[in-house]
């Protein structure tokens, strides 16, 4: 009998994943352009780095706000002793505003129905606790992002059902793969409490059209299930479509005074869209009172630090600062997502179209040795020591199908992103070299290519194509 | 329609608890000296605001402690983006450097162990996950901590199962009560994986000396289970007995310990006054744990800018020495002044010498010796004279009658007018013990005038103390003149 309960014994912290694996192998050998230039390029960690000029020069302007005073006067104290688990009411004011600009103010946020917590990884546990038991399950769709086994599943003892999502119509949701998924957890006996989806998705890069979102919500109005939408990803969409949020949907439909509605709750954190991980600042947003009241309880294991929302709810009430970020930020992801995509694109590496995120979902099928997943962790191995790059294999993401891969952009500078497409280019080209068929693989890369041609704003990757040949 | 799980919807975050009634009165009607002079008055919060002057002093001068002025700006990227659960090398250096002077610099704490927590409830809920499985439980002595039945059991399974101590012998933790525990829990199909031990004591305010110490590893030991030692109050000793830590004691000759058994949990709360800031601690001496909690972690990160500017802060080791210091000689002074002028009422309390609080006993007062009869008389305390105090019940106490009372929350003009208005209701109702021998000549009057409060002040100097004094004077004191 243990010492220790069980799970530390077990393995659902999901730290043992090749997700993390590849994060090991870089902090041994990290990429440096005049220290290192032969190190490995850290391409696995979702992270928004482009944009911190914007933060630090408000901060340059805003020295009042910043240096713990309130109009000249030293509220130190104030905030040292402020433990409220309601949160500062003026950063939820903030934060609320910010996440309905997010939504193109189409959908308006109430603060008393947020609660703050210490990331978005405390967040979806706290949710987790609140909704479900241990032995009930929750549906996800795959691709999905690996954390979640983790968050979901390790303290809670709730389940994870995939609902299999295939690059046959880009990863979307369907009808049959819900019903499949809900029957599943049915045979294995675990209760079904919800679905979780993130939207925009990580690791795919793309947000939700309103038909899956319509979907989702007769979906669990049918089963009279939860939905829980992680929204982490919503302030990175940097193309059209935009953003639409499952609020915008539900009042598009005039679902307030249904059921449905007060199953909905949104999960958001400042990590993703500001940058700021370090800070801790995770969100739950019901529209069910008694979710929000038993969430507010929970908070109290992972409060935000009261010097975080002080700093915050000032720069998030700039309405001025957090207009110029969004557009700004916007830019700067679609710039260096294009790079990606064209970086990959001379390498014959196409990928899933994007239009958020902070990652690209790269279809690297045609490189595998076999269509399987031993073959994915063998070319992951290959790309993680030989062509040091570190990316994350879609097994790690519970994808169904062999071969893909997240790559992110957003961590790294231009020229990094440069010296890391042109060792993929090296590799894949030592790789056709090498390749007795190497013909064949051109005629399918081809083949592939074509596929690839999807149909919107694609105009000038036809171009690029046709320069090539 | 699919119910939400029974942990969200049942009552084990606790705060139907009388513990928490209180902090609602308060909420509806705060005291404040001009616009609300009639306002209840809390003294139900355990929290340390003696000292903000000292370190509002240490920020002005180290600006770049915060991410956010001209000085400490550079840093703000890096710090933005660091969300490693390891925790900044500088913060966990400096917190392990802070608990080592805590102890007087008897026992070193490696940074390495230390691994972060929101805060003690998230450290304590982290170590409960750790350590036990759902239906499992944890032995803990009586009176204690309300939020324990929260941080412990809630989200986690885990049982708790009193050790019975009582006032007769100071709440002292026998070896005896240890085992009738243990007894019990095993009676009840509960399997005991851990004891924990709050010192210096919340509520009681007093440390544990020695050999309770050494009984408990001894206890541990033989029965193979965790000891817990929650030390959040361990800067908080201002008077003689000097603290003794369980990392002190497994130091020792003649100890013989599993260090896999033994885990501290600290926060800032208490000590420094940061509970806005979420700093909570887990020092573990097990490697397991310490890797399992660390991963653990990710649910409750102490903010990259916090850690930041605790680690700035506490390198500075002239600040920390002197804020120990200093800190120490206010709570010395509030303890003192608050337990003399209730004893001037005849109002006693349990003899302690550390923590924000102290164990009032109004046994005297109670109408009968019963829980009910507490109850009755807390709200009247409530009602009345408008103080929120925490009835011991609420601790889990196992004798009706006592109450927890803080001092350290509060400026010197709302502390004397608490005192005033226990003062005023103890006199209407007759009830209070012949008032002990004043040690000074003249009959003081708690009146809020100029004269008493110079008075206090005299009264508070060393070299006016009559060695007949029956309060306990502090070395730290004598140690000024």
């Amino acid at each position: 009998m243990g010492l220790l309960s069980r799970k530390v014994t077990c393995n659902s912290h999901g730290q043992d994943s090749s997700y993390f694996l590849g994060w090991q192998e870089y902090e041994k050998n990290p990429y440096h352009e005049v220290n290192n230039p032969q190190g490995i390029i850290q391409m696995g960690l979702a992270e928004n780095q482009l944009s911190f000029d914007l933060p630090e020069s408000w901060l340059a302007k805003n020295a009042d706000a910043a240096g713990f005073k309130r109009d000249g006067q030293s509220i130190f104290k104030e905030l040292a002793l402020f433990q409220d688990y309601h949160g500062l009411p003026a950063f939820k004011k903030a934060l609320v505003d910010f996440m309905a600009e997010i939504r193109g103010n189409k959908v308006t946020f109430d603060p008393n129905h947020i609660v703050l917590t210490a990331g978005a990884t405390s967040a979806n546990e706290t949710l987790m606790f609140c909704l479900a038991e241990q032995g009930d399950a929750f549906l996800l769709p795959t691709p999905y992002y690996p954390g979640f086994d983790r968050d979901l599943k390790w303290r809670t003892g709730v389940e994870i059902v995939p609902i299999q999502c295939t690059s046959s119509n880009r990863f979307q949701i369907t009808a049959p793969a819900l019903e499949e998924a809900y029957q599943q957890a049915q045979r294995k006996n675990l209760r079904v409490k919800g679905v979780l989806v993130t939207n925009p998705s990580n690791p795919l890069g793309t947000t939700m059209r309103r038909d899956e979102l319509d979907l989702l919500i007769n979906f669990i109005t049918d089963k009279e299930i939860h939905l829980i939408s992680d929204e982490i990803y919503s302030g990175t969409v940097f193309s059209s479509p935009g953003f639409v949020s499952i609020m915008e949907v539900l009042k598009d439909r005039s679902l307030e005074q249904t059921p449905v509605w007060e199953r909905v709750h949104i999960v958001y954190s400042l990590s993703k869209d500001l940058g700021l991980p370090g800070f801790r600042v995770g969100a739950i947003y019901s529209n069910d009172p008694i979710v929000v009241a038993a969430a507010t309880k929970m908070s109290s294991f992972g409060l935000v630090s009261s010097q975080t929302q002080y700093l915050l709810s000032a720069m998030l009430s700039d309405k001025k600062f957090t207009k110029e970020y969004m557009a700004k930020n916007h830019k700067r992801l679609q710039k260096q997502q294009s790079k990606l995509v064209s970086g990959l694109e001379k390498a014959g590496i196409g990928c899933l179209e994007s239009n958020a995120g902070l990652f690209c979902w790269v279809d690297m099928r045609h490189l595998l040795s076999s269509n399987t997943f031993e073959a994915e962790m063998e070319l992951w191995k290959r790309i993680v020591y030989d062509v040091k790059l570190n990316i994350s294999p879609g097994s790690s993401c519970h994808c169904s199908e062999p071969g893909w891969f997240r790559v992110c952009f957003a961590n790294i500078s231009e020229d990094t992103l440069k010296v890391a497409m042109q060792r993929l280019k090296s590799f894949v080209d030592s790789v056709a070299i090498n390749n007795q068929s190497h013909q064949e693989l051109k005629n399918s890369r081809k083949k592939f290519r074509t596929k690839w041609v999807f149909r919107l704003s694609f105009q000038s990757f036809h171009d690029r194509e046709q320069d090539e040949r | 329609m699919v119910a939400m799980s029974k942990i969200a919807t049942g009552n084990g975050h606790g705060e139907n608890s009388p513990y928490f009634d209180g902090w609602k009165a308060y909420e509806t009607n705060p005291f404040h000296p001009t616009e609300r002079p009639e306002g209840v008055i809390q003294m139900g919060l355990a929290e340390n605001q003696l000292c903000f002057n000292l370190i509002k002093n240490w920020l002005i001068k180290h600006p770049e402690a915060s991410l956010c002025t001209p000085q400490g700006v550079n840093k703000f990227k890096e710090t933005a983006l660091f969300q490693d659960y390891h925790g900044m090398p500088e913060f966990r250096q400096a917190v392990a450097k802070f608990m080592g002077k805590v102890r007087g610099d008897r026992v070193k704490f490696d940074p390495d162990r230390i691994v972060m927590s929101g805060g003690a409830t998230g450290a304590h809920e982290m170590v409960a996950f750790c350590l036990a499985d759902p239906g499992e439980a944890f032995l803990v002595p009586t009176p204690y901590y309300p939020g324990f039945d929260r941080d412990l059991k809630w989200r986690t399974g885990v049982e708790l199962v009193p050790v019975n101590c009582e006032s007769y012998n100071n709440f002292k933790i026998t070896r005896n009560a240890l085992e009738a525990a243990y007894v019990k829990a095993q009676e009840a199909n509960l399997r005991v994986k851990g004891l924990l031990i709050t010192n210096p004591s919340n509520p009681l305010g007093t440390i544990l000396d020695r050999d309770t110490l050494k009984s408990m590893v001894r206890f541990i030991n033989d029965k193979n289970i965790h000891l817990i030692g929650d030390e959040i109050y361990a800067a908080t000793v201002f008077m003689e007995p000097e603290f003794l830590s369980i990392s002190e004691i497994i130091e020792e000759e003649d100890v013989e310990c599993n260090r896999d058994l033994i885990h501290i949990v600290y926060s800032l709360s208490k000590d420094m006054g940061f509970p806005g800031f979420r700093v909570g601690i887990v020092y573990s001496y097990n490697d397991s744990v310490v890797s399992c909690a660390r991963k653990m972690s990710s649910f409750g990160l102490v903010s990259s800018q916090t850690q930041h500017l605790i680690a700035s802060m506490l390198s500075d080791d002239e600040f920390v020495d002197n804020f120990l210091t200093e800190s120490k000689v206010l709570l010395f002074k509030r303890h003192k002044y608050f337990t003399w002028s209730l004893s001037q009422v005849g109002i006693g309390c349990l003899k302690g010498n550390s923590g924000l609080f102290i164990w009032m006993d109004l046994r005297k007062l109670l109408k009968e010796k019963t829980f009910a009869a507490e109850m009755e008389l807390w709200r009247v305390i409530i009602n009345e004279v408008k103080l929120n105090v925490s009835p011991g019940c609420s601790f889990h106490c196992e004798e009706p009658g006592w109450f927890r009372v803080c001092f350290a929350n509060m400026d010197d003009h709302t502390m004397k007018v608490a005192l005033l208005r226990i003062r005023t209701f103890v006199l209407k109702n007759n009830e209070a013990m012949v008032p002990l021998k004043l040690c000074r000549p003249s009959s003081l009057k708690l009146s809020l005038s100029r004269s008493l409060s110079r008075r206090m002040d005299d009264f508070m100097s060393p070299g006016i103390m009559s060695p007949h004094s029956p309060l306990p004077q502090s070395p730290l004191v004598r140690a000024r003149t």
